[in-house]
């Protein structure tokens, strides 16, 4: 009887400011942050100093925020000295982030609705491959434009758009096909070495590997193959953990990933070859930003068309009742074969992302810490969904990010977080949502 | 020689499986009640650890040290595991009722996440409490050296591996004769009707956490005292281990975990001789440090040819999730 009356009730000030931007399509959105971008290039630097802020707020100035925080909390505990002075970047940083991202954002998406929704309407009389790349391109542009402002923006797009890719890719597994798998570290540990294999071994001198054997100057057309080469050979190490996959599943499977993560990770510490614990660096600086997003793009798309496909509901078939799918004539071998190769697949090219973003690799890198870290990413966005594991890498990186000023309290503060969202939504913020493209892409209709 | 050089690291191997062993109990219980797995055990067993040196050093500062002791080191070291074993079932009713009891009814993979999650506020709370930096378990007893036939065994290397042996066959004792023993039993063998006849499904589960950590606990006390450093990530390493202890014995199977437990150290401490010898026979030059790349492996094929662990039962549940 309440819930006929809760929608009215509920309808304050977030259910106006949701009935606001209703209208709004994507497009709209990419321009208003498109204006976002340019705004605080011209205007952000001359504000800071109106502000009286200490330097430039890099992300959305939460990390001025919380350094703030930090410093209180640090002052409350272990008695450090405080300026109190300080506190007043708190508003101001409030005060950025009103001026030069929501207000603009809200008003040139408010503003557009009319020709964004028109320009939609119009890009959709072409083929699909038109809206994406158009809408894909002014995404790039906002980025582009976000990232040039500093250095530290760039590497953090650059790691949040690799933890998008690696989490869809486990998302494949442990969200669509219902596993627990616990190899992906080890997959994109296969997929950076191997990468990084082929372009250190190939096109840079090394301490490790030897003289470059190829010329450098033709070489960054080979990134993509080298990229190539990781994934396979990390789908190559995944049949591992799929071929005992047949028969068994649950807890077994966990402890067989595990211990194959295990395993590469032993392997990778003791392969004097390559490095041993040290592992290798010098990898050539071609992971930029342009190269990262196309990547990300294409495995968003493959990954997407993947588990929309007849395939992808078998996988779910698979996962909701094994015995009962196989009855339904569906393959369950070559399905779970498929899942495995192909999320192993998807996750060595992040890998070999990553070791290039970074420029070096070792085992280190790829230990439980890692898994935990992506399993967050997954279950916390949501299991079965592109959007959600979209939603939880981003939201867990930024996190992350803007939770460092608080050093150690980072690592309460998170999990925390993670343990409400599991208590009040078990599979996470947005799960079994489907990823329609055209949707995404298209024009908002409001009658 | 080399008969008491296989003694030698037969009795190595013992002592390293017994905390795997003891560890994997506490997984091994949860899971036959609640048919999941408590991630945060391995983090449990670091903060036993660490309860048992906060008990010990205050024991001892109450007692007095060397001379000027009252009490003989013995007497210190079991009211040390019994105060221990008691605080740290707390800490192990406190992972239950925040991070478990809500997810009952969840998919199975959320509890993992809450389970690890939990851990890694365990081990964040040691490091902002105590500052990151390794600590150092004091010495409850004096260490003496035996020598037996060329095999040299210390009088804590007996201890540890009869305290835990005491502990488990103490467990088997209240899981089979008493009546919350049979509670469990019951409980591990249907978790849906059993509650229905008024078995209290909660006080259960609690007390399964409790006496998992309690033996957890008792792990770390054994650990400080065979190797006396400790440190925050200490429960990571084992507890993933003891992890792959409990699955490789059998799901929910209470020997199974004890059997594998000791497998686990065997095959670990096992392989560094084997190696050697191998190297010596076909004269190659293998690292010893593929210790846990071969240990793993072993696992590995243990669970392709044996899917359902070595005591475990083949049945073809569907998974919650």
């Amino acid at each position: 009887m309440e819930e006929t009356l809760a929608p009215k009730q509920t309808g304050g000030l977030f259910h106006r400011v949701g009935l606001f931007f209703k209208p709004v399509p994507l497009l709209g959105y990419l321009l208003g942050f498109l204006a976002c971008a340019i705004w605080e290039q011209s205007a952000g630097e001359g504000l800071t100093v109106l502000l009286g802020l200490p330097k430039m707020p890099v992300l959305f100035g939460l990390l001025t925020i919380f350094k703030v925080l930090a410093g209180i909390i640090n002052f409350l505990i272990k008695g450090d000295a405080f300026n109190w002075a300080t506190w007043v970047y708190i508003p101001a940083a409030l005060v950025y982030l009103t001026v030069i991202y929501l207000l603009p954002l809200a008003i040139v998406a408010r503003a557009v609705v009319k020709p964004a929704n028109a320009l939609a309407r119009f890009l959709q009389r072409f083929p699909l491959i038109v809206t994406a790349l158009v809408q894909l391109g002014l995404m790039y542009a906002v980025l582009h434009v976000w990232a040039e402002m500093s250095d530290y923006r760039l590497i953090f797009l650059k790691l949040t758009l690799i933890a998008v890719l690696f989490t869809l890719s486990l998302n494949i597994i442990n969200g669509y096909m219902g596993e627990f798998s616990c190899s992906h570290p080890g997959f994109m540990a296969i997929g950076a070495y191997m990468s990084s294999l082929f372009t250190v071994g190939l096109f840079a001198s090394d301490k490790v590997l030897g003289e470059a054997v190829f010329n450098v100057s033709t070489a960054y057309l080979t990134f993509p193959l080298a990229l190539i080469f990781g994934g396979l050979m990390a789908s190559m190490g995944a049949l591992i953990v799929a071929i005992p996959s047949f028969k068994t599943r649950g807890d077994y499977l966990a402890i067989i990933s595990l211990a194959f993560l295990f395993i590469v990770k032993s392997f990778f510490e003791n392969m004097q070859a390559l490095g041993g614990s040290r592992g290798i660096s010098g990898q050539p600086d071609w992971a930029t930003l342009p190269v990262i997003f196309i990547t990300m793009a294409l495995g968003i798309w493959t990954i997407n068309n993947f588990v929309t496909s007849t395939m992808g509901k078998a996988l779910n078939a698979v996962r909701d009742d094994e015995s009962a799918a196989e009855a339904m004539t569906v393959n369950t071998r070559k399905t779970k074969m498929t899942a495995f190769l192909f999320g192993a697949f998807w996750a060595g090219v992040a890998g070999g992302l990553l070791a290039h973003v970074l420029r070096y690799v070792n085992p280190a890198m790829f230990s439980v810490q890692k898994l935990a870290e992506v399993l967050a990413m997954v279950y916390f966005g949501g299991l079965n969904s592109v959007y959600g594991s979209i939603v939880g890498a981003v939201s867990i990186s930024l996190l992350g990010e803007a939770l460092r000023p608080l050093e150690i309290l980072k690592w309460i503060v998170i999990p925390l977080l993670l343990i409400l969202v599991m208590i009040y939504r078990p599979t996470g913020l947005i799960a079994f949502k489907e990823f329609d493209v055209r949707q995404v892409f298209g024009p908002k209709e409001v009658e | 020689m080399t008969v008491n050089f296989f003694l030698q690291n037969l009795i190595n191997a013992l002592q390293w499986g017994s905390f795997y062993a003891l560890i994997a109990l506490g997984y091994s219980m949860v899971y036959s009640i609640l048919m999941l797995f408590n991630f945060a055990h391995g983090d449990i067993f670091m903060v036993g650890a660490y309860i048992g040196l906060g008990v010990s050093i205050g024991l001892l500062s109450l007692f007095g040290t060397g001379a000027a002791a009252v009490l003989p080191g013995w007497v210190l070291l079991v009211m040390t595991l019994l105060i221990s074993m008691f605080l740290t079932a707390f800490v192990g009713i406190i992972v239950e009722r925040v991070g478990y009891r809500p997810l009952r009814e969840a998919p199975r993979a959320s509890a993992a996440i809450t389970g690890l999650m939990i851990g890694i506020i365990l081990e964040t709370s040691n490091i902002l409490f105590l500052g990151g930096s390794r600590l150092k378990f004091p010495q409850l007893i004096e260490s003496t050296t035996y020598n037996i036939g060329g095999v040299f065994v210390t009088n804590k290397k007996i201890m540890i591996v009869l305290v835990s042996i005491g502990l488990m066959l103490a467990l088997h004792q209240f899981i089979s004769r008493t009546r919350w023993g049979m509670a469990m039993r019951a409980m591990a063998y249907d978790y849906v009707v059993v509650p229905l006849v008024g078995v209290p499904m909660n006080t259960i589960a609690a007390m399964t956490f409790a006496i998992g950590s309690a033996l957890a606990a008792a792990a770390g006390i054994l650990f400080g005292l065979a190797y006396p450093v400790l440190d925050p990530y200490m429960g990571v390493s084992f507890g993933w281990k003891a992890f792959v202890a409990a699955i490789l014995g059998g799901r929910g199977s209470i020997m199974g975990a004890c059997i594998a437990g000791f497998m686990l150290g065997f095959i670990e401490i096992m392989t560094v001789p084997a190696i050697q010898i191998v190297n010596r026979l076909f004269s190659l030059n293998i690292g010893s440090n593929l210790r846990d790349l071969i240990a793993y492996s072993i696992v590995l094929l243990i669970l392709i040819f044996r899917p359902h662990g070595l005591f475990g039962q083949a049945y073809s549940a569907k998974l919650r999730l």
